[in-house]
């Protein structure tokens, strides 16, 4: 997790505060370096002969819920910053650190900008700033010294408690089903035709005395879609192994090969035919994406697979493997989670599982008490999304002009913890 | 391929050529460019994860550079270790001890998503969507409405504790229909942005290539 993150600061803050850096650099760069060790006590008459008014009420606060390595630096802006003057062109930050008379610039922002914030700092030292006003001639105000702030670390961010509640309320209805379904209570899940066709599709490919091509995506272990490609390879390769027919797993990633042959090996273990298992039909390719397609390619024309499975991440090389599997009359049955993917799958294979029924797909094909439970939450979930959809939307109608945004969603789940006491 | 020699360039358009000839059928030109993608490929990413992986980031992690300045990193034992431990996997009678990294890459991967999919993946959007219904133009109108029935309608598709019947089912019909607009336009918007991938392999050949082809022959 990057910096940024882990203090919260929006990236549009961010964004906003680097390109100030970057266009007052050429600016400032002067000034910057002609007042690189300013001493707000040593500030001359000259440096203030015609300066503009300097900014007022500096307030350095330590910046809420980080890890103790920034400062938020405000302030009011110059008089000669306002509507009608305009003639400050920007603001420069100084900091010291407690016990230091000596300011050193740390930073410039556009003029009508009141803020900056500072980060990469100590933990648990004190710090204190000023600000100045300058103008494009480079006359720069009397510093205005802002109270010493000690910078601090917060182990909770609680701007984002309503992630929390909101993950609790879901996981907390997963482990509830989870619960349930391990007591042997009767799961309802509606049916996914992909699915139904999956043990149609084997049975035709034992019939016709033709493999099973098998691709889990072409991302690794660390993609949940992968993992979701393995548990329905489980299911798929015990099924292949009762048929006693043969399935091929060509791979891109070494660590989803291990994956594959392990899930297979415990798929064939299971059906009793663990002596058919023939690990070196679950193979590395390569990393490369499309060296691995023309790969996938050649197995396709050369071994006529009369069943291929494309479940996992794809991406450019989705239509590329349909349709080759298309040319050469095999049943097809894909599903991804990537949006931009989908439509090439529904358009070229038999059946699509679309986004989340990937995922429904594993919990329903193995019965598992966990992922059956998993999904049974998850449906709690959608439907906390629709009531926060609907009635968002009629709120928004109701009691805004500009609409709400994340901003003020984390603002109604914020205000209503405070109401509760929560928060600081 | 500016800076490309006479050779590579002239190479390159033939494994070109050898790969499209797929587009005719499965032939011996193409199982030669075949291997050679896979061979070259296979054995780029080996030696880049070494380099990469091995002497960069752990080797030179864990034993700095004289001079460097920086602390050995002891975590990066960690990520060894594991790698040790898949390794096992050749030896028949410790090899249940590769599943270790695997539990461990799996777990921590679901572990350090959750956040960032929940937030981006489901509460953003959703948070995105709470727009008022009512806006200052009629297609502004519609396309706000739009919005919010076409979310509900797909959140409905994807309900799955619940046989899509009567109301419910012609819903989930709606969503689907939704989804299949949208995939329908990025369906469209891709196979164009593939178009101009062909263009500009079609333009290396008869420019780039036709032109070192012509000089070197």
């Amino acid at each position: 997790m990057s910096r940024l993150s882990r203090l919260s600061i929006s990236r549009k803050t961010f964004l906003t505060s680097l390109l100030s850096l970057l266009v007052f650099a050429a600016y400032s760069a002067p000034l910057l370096a002609q007042d690189s060790d300013i001493s707000v006590t040593d500030s001359t008459s000259a440096e203030l002969e015609g300066a503009p008014a300097a900014p007022t009420n500096v307030l350095a606060v330590d910046h809420k819920y980080d890890i103790g390595e920034a400062v938020d630096v405000s302030w009011d802006l110059s008089f000669d910053d306002t509507a009608g003057m305009r003639n400050v062109a920007g603001y420069i930050i100084y900091r010291s650190v407690a016990g230091s008379a000596e300011f050193d610039s740390i930073g410039a922002v556009f003029s009508l900008t009141s803020s900056f914030a500072d980060i990469g700092l100590t933990r648990g030292e004190t710090y204190q700033y000023s600000v100045s006003s300058y103008t494009l001639s480079g006359q720069v105000s009397e510093p205005i010294v802002s109270a010493e702030v000690t910078t601090e670390r917060e182990w909770f961010d609680w701007d984002e408690v309503w992630v929390f509640i909101l993950l609790v309320l879901i996981g907390g209805s997963v482990m509830y089903f989870i619960y349930h379904a391990r007591k042997g209570k009767q799961m309802f899940l509606r049916k996914i035709a992909g699915l139904q066709a999956v043990e149609e599709a084997i049975g035709r490919a034992t019939e016709m005395g033709r493999p099973i091509l098998f691709i889990p995506g072409i991302h690794d272990m660390d993609d949940v879609q992968t993992i979701a490609g393995m548990t329905i390879l489980a299911k798929v390769a015990k099924q292949v192994a009762e048929y006693e027919s043969r399935i091929f797993v060509p791979t891109r990633a070494s660590l989803a090969m291990t994956a594959a042959r392990e899930t297979v090996r415990e798929a064939y273990m299971t059906a009793g035919r663990v002596d058919a298992y023939r690990a070196d039909d679950i193979y590395y390719v390569t990393d490369e994406q499309f060296g691995y397609v023309a790969a996938v390619n050649g197995i396709m024309t050369r071994d006529k697979p009369a069943t291929c499975f494309y479940l996992g991440a794809f991406f450019a090389e989705s239509l590329i493997l349909a349709e080759t599997g298309n040319s050469i009359g095999a049943i097809q049955i894909a599903g991804t989670a990537q949006p931009a993917q989908l439509p090439f799958f529904v358009a070229a294979c038999d059946y699509t599982l679309i986004g989340e029924e990937l995922f429904a797909a594993s919990a329903y094909l193995s019965g598992e008490a966990k992922q059956l439970g998993s999904l049974k939450g998850q449906d709690v979930g959608k439907v906390i999304a629709m009531a926060a959809v609907l009635i968002g939307a009629v709120l928004a109608t109701l009691g805004s002009e500009e609409g709400m945004n994340i901003e003020t969603f984390r603002g109604a789940f914020h205000g209503i913890w405070s109401v509760f006491g929560g928060g600081q | 391929m500016a800076d490309a020699s006479p050779i590579g360039i002239f190479i390159a358009g033939v494994l070109t050529l050898g790969i499209f000839s797929f587009l005719y059928k499965d032939n011996p030109v193409y199982k030669v460019c075949e291997a050679i993608f896979i061979g070259v490929s296979a054995a780029y990413w080996a030696v880049e994860y070494f380099y990469s992986a091995l002497y960069k980031k752990f080797w030179l992690g864990v034993i700095p550079p004289e001079g460097s300045g920086a602390d050995p990193d002891m975590w990066l034992w960690g990520g060894a270790i594991l790698g040790v431990l898949m390794l096992c996997r050749m030896i028949p009678k410790i090899n249940w001890l590769s599943r270790w990294p695997l539990a461990f890459i799996v777990g921590a991967t679901a572990g350090l998503y959750m956040m960032t999919f929940f937030v981006s993946n489901a509460m953003n959007q959703i948070a995105s969507t709470m727009q008022p219904l009512i806006q200052d133009t009629f297609l502004a109108t519609l396309g706000s409405f739009t919005v919010a029935i076409g979310t509900v309608t797909g959140l409905i598709y994807f309900f799955f504790s619940k046989e899509h019947k009567g109301i419910f089912g012609g819903a989930a019909k709606v969503g689907i229909w939704f989804l299949m607009v949208t995939f329908g336009a990025s369906f469209g918007y891709t196979v164009m942005s593939r178009m101009s991938l062909l263009i500009g392999r079609l333009d290396f050949l008869f420019s780039s290539w036709a032109t070192n082809f012509g000089q070197m022959f």
